[in-house]
């Protein structure tokens, strides 16, 4: 099959998403090339940086009956735009009563490893998961974005879509015809049978590593990438750890209220799930610390397969 | 200081605009009753001494114009022509409200009338209708969309991001700055570094226009003159109305209000529908016949609407999971 970096299977999803449907538009503060030359001005908006404008601005073009695509960029950069997405875009299908839908898709890169230091290494998708009325995703290949993006066009809701600035590069098999990966299905990347490791984007890549690296010591590692953040697939999670009966979960964001705290919950909660652990869950992720910029310090701070290896020897152990 | 006259404007217009206003007026008067008894949640904001702002702008609208309110967001509504049925249920918390009990008082919209809501945030419809106007520039079918925002939310930030985008691209907007002089408790002179919102305008390089905005012939004209401009595609106006709020911030009793008395009664000397009557009597467009007949209809729309929230069922506790995501 032809292959596509990460970013490309993104563009030609919102391409091919564009062409069908002609109610969709994008606003960013840059114009991506290839959008442009094909689609133009009057469906490429090229905005002054001003977050909190083009964010709200797509919330009543989406209550006008369009389908906007608002890219924020770096993660960072939708900060300004909080009461754009908290107050108003979570907020406002519910609060009106459903009068009218508001389908929008957010765009913006997380995590670090680039060394541009505390500002531009965030992941900070938990945040946003504790807000109710938004959905929102994480993939980890090629495949996944480019079949999300365009389910995540067509939801009637507001859509962010994480995407990881580590796999922006990498390459990876994706289907030339249209396809769509619902949300709320978590993909099982790797079968196993002793330890289920639940990862997120770059780490999913980490965790089929130390997967492999375990696989020579005869533990058997299950990797299951949930795809989307909301809604969670717990079903699949619950499974897979009531089959292993250890569970270590890797984030590149900090352990606090984060997205490692509400898979443990997830199955610490339910008493088949609970009561299948052989081991207390052990979770992977970055220190709590703003991410330090000289290559020393950040890779002290974020996990890795080392990490993600001495996680699973230690459940594993006990 | 007289009123406008407005001779383009038939007479039926000029009584429907009294009536509009009278309109507001009672059901808010209204709605701070029963906001005292009980019958009403939370918290409400009243719009009385403001009518002239929502109902000469709305007046210079199509029904296919959209418009986004504040917090003080009634006045718009019923402008905009809204179901004072939909809105009282809405306020009583009722499952037959506009939306459906989850919004109160500072959340009514209608979007089937281009009212994209009350909103709870200071500035916070401001890019909200900024959108709209957008996607009217994308239909191209001569809509236009316009910002109702108080003199606090000129000085936030999404007031300059979105002027400056209106004004770069040209979009069919209004920006109306209801300047009751007054955020919450603090005064307009303490927070802001000139005295006219309008002049800003200058910054974006479009009109900004400041009008009497007691003087609903005042703001009529300058609505439809940005109007026209709008529909045109020469882009956004900025209009800034002096108005007052003769009320407090809320309706909530024991409040602080630190405005002096005698303003507060010069204000009340100019209320904008005394002096709308006095006109249209001055003109002889209006009797004590025809403003009974106003004032009577008025009535009886209000107490039908009273009588439909107080029958109307409360939501049911399930349904409090309704409508988070849309299918």
């Amino acid at each position: 099959m032809r292959e596509l970096t990460y970013n490309e299977a993104a563009l030609e999803a919102i391409a091919e998403e564009m062409r069908r449907d002609p109610r969709v538009f994008y606003m960013s503060t840059d114009a991506l090339p290839p959008l442009m030359n094909e689609f133009g001005p009057s469906r490429i908006k090229v905005t002054p940086i001003a977050e909190a404008a083009m964010t709200g601005m797509g919330i009543g073009a989406a209550g006008s009956g369009f389908r906007p695509i608002v890219d924020w960029r770096q993660v960072t950069f939708c900060f300004v735009a909080m009461d754009q997405i908290v107050n108003q875009a979570a907020k406002i299908h519910y609060m009106f009563g459903g009068q009218v839908t508001f389908p929008m898709l957010f765009r913006a890169s997380v995590g670090g490893g680039g060394q541009v230091a505390a500002q531009h290494s965030q992941s900070p998708y938990s945040m946003f998961m504790n807000v109710a009325g938004l959905k929102m995703f994480l993939p980890s290949t090629p495949y996944d974005m480019k079949g999300l993006i365009k389910t995540a066009i067509r939801d009637n809701n507001p859509v962010i879509s994480f995407e990881s600035g580590r796999l922006m590069g990498r390459k990876g098999p994706v289907p030339e015809e249209d396809y769509c990966i619902p949300f709320g299905v978590a993909d099982v990347k790797r079968s196993g049978d002793d330890v289920t490791v639940v990862a997120l984007a770059w780490l999913v890549h980490e965790a089929l590593a130390a997967a492999e690296e375990l696989a020579k010591e005869g533990i058997s590692v299950e990797v299951v990438d949930p795809r989307t953040l909301v809604p969670l697939d717990t079903a699949t999670i619950r499974a897979s750890v009531r089959k292993t009966g250890r569970l270590v979960i890797a984030d590149e964001a900090g352990p606090t209220c984060g997205f490692s705290a509400e898979v443990a919950a997830v199955v610490t909660e339910d008493a088949a799930t609970f009561a299948s652990l052989k081991a207390p869950v052990k979770r992977v992720c970055a220190l709590p610390v703003p991410i330090p910029y000289s290559p020393v310090l950040e890779s002290a701070v974020f996990p890795d397969r080392g990490r993600i290896i001495a996680g699973i020897r230690e459940v594993v152990a006990s | 200081m007289p009123m406008s006259l407005s001779p383009n404007l038939p007479p039926d217009q000029q009584r429907e605009m009294l009536r509009q206003m009278l309109a507001i007026r009672r059901f808010e008067e209204r709605a701070s009753a029963d906001y005292q008894t009980g019958k009403i949640y939370g918290v409400v904001h009243c719009y009385i001494g403001e009518e002239a702002v929502a109902v000469g702008v709305c007046t210079a609208l199509d029904r296919g114009d959209r418009i986004i309110s504040t917090h003080r967001g009634h006045g718009h509504c019923i402008a905009k022509g809204a179901d004072l049925n939909r809105m009282m249920a809405e306020l009583y918390g009722r499952q037959t409200g506009y939306c459906k009990g989850k919004g109160g008082s500072m959340h009514i919209a209608d979007f089937g009338i281009g009212m994209l809501g009350a909103n709870g945030i200071v500035a916070g419809g401001i890019s909200i209708i900024t959108g709209a106007g957008l996607a009217a520039q994308m239909e191209g079918k001569g809509g236009v969309a316009v910002s109702f925002f108080g003199d606090g939310a000129s000085n936030a930030g999404p007031f300059h991001e979105c002027l400056n985008i209106a004004a770069t691209w040209k979009l069919p907007m209004l920006y109306v700055c209801e300047n009751n002089l007054y955020a919450a408790q603090t005064s307009a002179a303490a927070t802001h570094a000139l005295p006219d919102v309008a002049a800003r305008a200058a910054g974006y390089g479009i009109p900004g226009v400041v009008v009497d905005g007691n003087d609903i012939f005042a703001v009529h004209q300058a609505a439809s003159r940005a109007v026209d401009r709008a529909r045109s595609g020469d882009g956004p106006t900025l209009i800034e109305c002096k108005t007052y709020r003769q009320r407090a911030h809320t309706e909530r009793k024991g409040q602080p209000d630190p405005r002096d008395k005698a303003e507060v009664e010069a204000w009340q000397q100019r209320d904008p529908i005394a002096l709308l009557e006095r006109q249209l009597r001055e003109q002889g467009d209006l009797d004590d016949v025809g403003l009974r007949t106003i004032e009577r209809d008025v009535m009886e729309a209000l107490e039908a609407a009273v009588a439909f929230a107080e029958a109307s069922p409360f939501p049911l506790p399930e349904q409090a999971t309704d409508d988070v995501f849309a299918a």
